[in-house]
């Protein structure tokens, strides 16, 4: 039927569709694990894996020599996780200061995270080794379906130009979607104001390009409010603090956080995270035990209820607990120039000298209404899966389904259920999966964690042979050694 | 690391086992020598020290899980691997100069029991720090667990 609509097929039997962070670890594990490039296809519209992860990173105020959330061993570019981006940065700086904080970390210093660039630098020479771009196609993925004779057809549409017809088809007997965030979500009140007033400018999202706010700030004293108490809000802050120290600004900065953490927090004394000055401090995005410990080890064995229960004891918004960030808050309420306060904001609207008021009330019932010249949302809410064309067509037509979170239901080796076609099968990692057996899914390790259940899953159905010892040995010498694959 | 019960235990018993025994093969007869004691003697020292943690270590695994649940993140920073030799050799001590360790018939000086205590301690600290993961992709997504 495809063929007889005229668009052409091309036959491979693995394909991942998205070619960001999540198929490129799918891919190398596949390529160390024996697979050859004839094999695989990455649909894809970016030129290079981390591309909008950069992107992401450098708007959220994490430019290149500035630090990610990540640990020390979670390297995209390296299954192994060692040596660890710490020991290679001592090694590369001559300074044995990153080992020494990564052997007393977290109760001495802060967790070690690796530079943003660092990152980049090491993904590009990887990207090299599994000779990453001869398996990548670009165009924009329209859907994924279930092929009558087993396996899916995944239809393309190449860049203008790039091919004689519309669209192309690959018909193949697995296919892997890491599609990123399907996009952003406003916080309501800041939704409405921008589509009734066409305000842009003034309301913005964190994770947009808002360099306009930090330029205005530095032309004359102004007031931000910043919502949101996770991470992204930690940045903004900095940025706002640095610039303020640094060009001498006379900035200030309202802080309005939906739930103000005031101390330790937790259902029992088995389960309590660390908080304070409105924040819930965790190092890394979620307790470090979903990456391999015990809470994996928990999560693997519920479902439905008790699985939407387990997140939500281990989940909410938080940022680690950084000496540098702690001073800089520390000063700016010492100072009067940062005021962190709870509050649910009801509405925003113009004042009559054009900048911004927020009706915002607290749970004492405290009324406040700061004005200011921008507000920052930092709270990072995501847009529905639905809203991504290749999950929805899945959720529609493939059979795919919801987990408790909402998101795509996975296998514990990350095969959306319900999707199976013949002996082929249709996986997917990163955020679209949040929900399911494994939690940590939206990171660096959560998705190699995926990538070596599918790989694994892939090795079982005869698809390559699996990675032990003696060959995981031999693949890394290969890599030290920067020898191709 | 991030470390489940069986996931330490089996950890430690493979780890004393290979790393453990490979050091202790290395080490022993220098560690040892102008002790007058033969080779076979020597070696026999070495190995029941090394079964001897090996031992305690169960329990003392069950002791660390036990801690490691009063912390948020479930985790089991690196330093605490390290610095865990303090109570683990000092008990071991104790029970050897009690003279309750069996098949230890000679007397073993404080010097050689340290040297060779802390080089095999260390030794599988740096191991289980990093190159265990080369030959094991698995190990560290599972808590530890090799089987």
């Amino acid at each position: 039927m495809v063929a007889g609509a005229g668009i052409p097929v091309y036959d491979v039997p693995f394909v991942t569709v998205g070619g960001g962070i999540g198929s490129f670890v799918t891919v190398d594990y596949l390529r160390i694990y024996g697979v050859p490039t004839s094999h695989i296809r990455i649909l894809s519209n970016i030129d290079h894996p981390w591309q909008t992860y950069q992107f992401l990173t450098r708007v959220s105020q994490i430019p290149i020599p500035e630090r990610i959330r990540s640990d020390s061993s979670s390297r995209p570019d390296n299954l192994w996780g060692w040596p660890s981006y710490a020991l290679e940065e001592a090694w590369k700086d001559k300074n044995l200061g990153h080992l020494w904080n990564v052997l007393t970390e977290p109760l001495l210093n802060d967790y070690w995270t690796p530079r943003a660039g660092t990152v980049f630098q090491n993904l590009d020479r990887e990207a090299k080794r599994i000779r990453y771009w001869d398996m990548l196609v670009k165009g924009q993925v329209r859907m994924v379906r279930r092929r009558v004779g087993g396996g899916y057809f995944t239809i393309l549409t190449p860049p203008e130009g790039a091919a004689t017809t519309k669209r192309v088809a690959f018909r193949s007997r697995f296919v892997h979607i890491a599609v990123g965030y399907p996009g952003l979500r406003f916080l309501p009140d800041l939704q409405e104001f921008r589509e009734k007033m066409g305000d842009y400018q003034h309301v913005v999202n964190a994770y947009e390009p808002h360099e306009h706010v930090y330029e205005f700030l530095k032309t004359r004293p102004g007031t931000v409010v910043v919502r949101g108490g996770g991470i992204v809000a930690s940045r903004v802050l900095q940025r706002l603090f640095d610039d303020r120290r640094k060009f001498n600004l006379q900035t200030q900065i309202v802080h309005i956080f939906r739930t103000f953490v005031t101390g330790s927090h937790g259902p029992h004394i088995w389960m309590r995270r660390k908080g304070g000055d409105g924040w819930a401090y965790q190092g890394f995005n979620y307790p470090k035990s979903v990456w391999g410990g015990q809470l994996k080890a928990e999560m693997r064995r519920l479902d439905g209820a008790a699985r939407a229960q387990k997140y939500k004891d281990m989940g909410g918004t938080n940022t680690p607990k950084r000496r540098h960030w702690q001073a800089q808050m520390r000063e700016g309420r010492n100072g009067s120039f940062y005021h962190p306060f709870q509050g649910t904001v009801d509405r925003v609207e113009r004042g009559q000298d054009g900048r911004l008021v927020s009706y915002v009330r607290s749970k004492d019932g405290t009324l406040r209404q700061p004005v200011s010249d921008y507000i920052i949302d930092c709270t990072g809410l995501e847009a529905d899966i639905a809203e991504h064309r290749v999950l929805a067509d899945l959720l529609q037509n493939s059979g795919a389904y919801r987990n408790p979170l909402n998101r795509l239901e996975v296998e514990r080796h990350f095969e959306v259920k319900g999707t199976a076609s013949g002996d082929g099968a249709l996986y997917a990692s990163g955020t679209a999966t949040l929900g399911g057996y494994f939690p940590g899914v939206d990171t660096f390790l959560g998705l190699q964690v995926a990538a070596q259940e599918i790989a694994d899953d892939l090795a079982r159905r005869g698809f390559c042979k699996k990675l032990g010892p003696v060959r995981s040995t031999a693949q890394w010498f290969k890599w030290a050694f920067n020898s191709q694959v | 690391m991030v470390p489940t019960l069986f996931g330490r235990i089996q950890t430690r018993i493979f780890l004393l086992a290979t790393v453990g025994v490979l050091i202790t093969l290395a080490i022993m007869p220098l560690v040892l020598a102008g002790s007058g004691l033969s080779l076979g003697e020597r070696y026999m020292v070495g190995f029941v020290i090394l079964a001897t943690v090996t031992v305690l270590g169960v329990v003392w695994e069950f002791i660390y899980h036990f801690l490691m649940q009063f912390r948020w993140e479930k985790d089991w920073p690196s330093l605490f691997g390290l610095i865990t030799l303090l109570n683990e050799g000092v008990l071991v001590w104790i029970l050897l100069s009690a003279e309750v360790v069996p098949f230890i018939e000679v007397e073993v000086g404080a010097i050689p029991f340290w040297i060779h205590f802390l080089v095999v301690w260390i030794g599988i600290w740096l191991f289980a720090n990093g190159p265990m993961r080369v030959p094991f992709i698995r190990w560290r997504f599972r808590g530890g667990r090799l089987l």
